[in-house]
């Protein structure tokens, strides 16, 4: 018994080379029994994402925390003047909104994409993309607006120079992935239009026959860029 | 023994190969759900605008913002990134990690205590 078993279940031939690597890595096992791979290694990716942020947000909160000189308040910084008076954080607070509205616009396409209704999922991606083109315009007005008022990488008129720095690189990184995340939500959407997840057209990149998963993967990035911009909106704009 | 141990493995195999290995479930919720949450987004993203529109200083400041991005961060991932339907080892494997953040958070928090403790013993209290 034993015997017959071990001489069945000798693998058949195993490819040689580089794909011989990829192939016995990518072996055996499956950790994430329900998961496509697709998706798994965007949670994988997002995880790494998320490090890149946290590093982000720690040296902002340890150049804050360590500077004996005082830290720009935002609340007067981000004001706009507005109906003739300054209104605190307004912009920030619209961004807010903005992205979160693309959130749900984007988890209900994810919903009518498995559901095999082309038309309502290619709208609601291209509302979503609409609103992410928004939030990067937003937020470049906001850039301009400080730049003309002095704010530089190496300082500012109103306190510690580490205020700009921490502010261009953590909204600036987060500003390109918001770019990223709309021409590739225009992308899938287009793929979605033609039919190509439905006739099995293969990828212009992995030549991979795509499905319906792909708009949620897409989904998975799309929140997480609106996640990032809680933790932001948190700790730069807020505190 | 070595029977048992075949065995053994043979189970084990049997248990991985009727695990639904190729059949990837789709996360498909009722759109009530969605709505429900995005009008929770939308409340607890004015709650934090209001708690700087106010003028809430300090402690109760700080411990409202970090209530409301926690609540905001939860609903997003736990039903729009689905992960509330996953299955544990999924989600053990991605928000596990994370918490190692804070570990580095408190290292740096003692570290910066020093950096402005001796930036104010040795440079002054500052301009």
């Amino acid at each position: 018994m034993t015997e017959t078993t071990m001489t069945n279940t000798s693998p058949p031939a195993r490819p040689e080379g580089l794909q011989g690597i990829a192939a016995d890595w990518a072996s055996d096992q499956r950790a994430f029994k329900n998961v496509s791979w697709g998706k798994a290694m965007m949670w994988i990716f997002l995880l790494s994402d998320t490090f890149i942020f946290g590093c982000f947000l720690l040296s902002y909160m340890t150049a804050r925390m360590s500077t004996r000189v005082p830290w720009p308040n935002p609340s007067e910084v981000f004001a706009l003047h507005m109906f003739g008076r300054d209104i605190p954080l307004i912009l920030i607070a619209i961004m807010t909104f903005v992205l979160i509205s693309s959130s749900g616009t984007m988890a209900l396409a994810v919903n009518y994409g498995y559901r095999r209704d082309r038309r309502k999922t290619v709208i609601l991606m291209l509302l979503t993309a609409a609103l992410g083109a928004t939030f990067v315009g937003m937020q470049a007005f906001e850039w301009t607006k400080l730049i003309s008022e002095g704010v530089r990488p190496w300082g500012n008129p109103w306190g510690a120079a580490q205020f700009g720095s921490t502010f261009f690189m953590i909204t600036g990184f987060h500003g390109t992935h918001v770019t990223i995340g709309v021409i590739f939500l225009v992308i899938v959407a287009r793929k979605v239009w033609r039919g190509d997840y439905d006739t099995g057209a293969r990828g212009f990149f992995t030549s991979r026959r795509g499905n319906y998963e792909s708009v949620e993967v897409m989904g998975l990035y799309w929140h997480f860029v609106d996640l990032v911009w809680v933790f932001i909106f948190a700790f730069f704009y807020l505190w | 023994m070595t029977e048992a141990t075949a065995n053994g493995h043979q189970a084990l195999h049997a248990a991985n190969d009727a695990a639904p290995v190729s059949h990837d479930t789709h996360q498909e919720h009722p759109l009530k759900t969605y709505f429900i949450v995005w009008g929770w987004l939308f409340v607890l993203s004015a709650c934090s605008y209001a708690v700087d529109y106010i003028g809430i200083q300090g402690y109760p400041r700080w411990a409202l913002i970090l209530i409301f991005m926690v609540l905001k961060a939860g609903l997003i991932v736990a039903v729009f990134m689905h992960m509330a339907w996953e299955r544990l080892a999924l989600a053990y494997a991605i928000i596990v990690p994370p918490v190692f953040i804070l570990v580095f958070v408190a290292m740096m928090v003692l570290e910066s205590e020093y950096t402005l403790w001796s930036r104010l013993t040795f440079f002054g209290a500052g301009p």
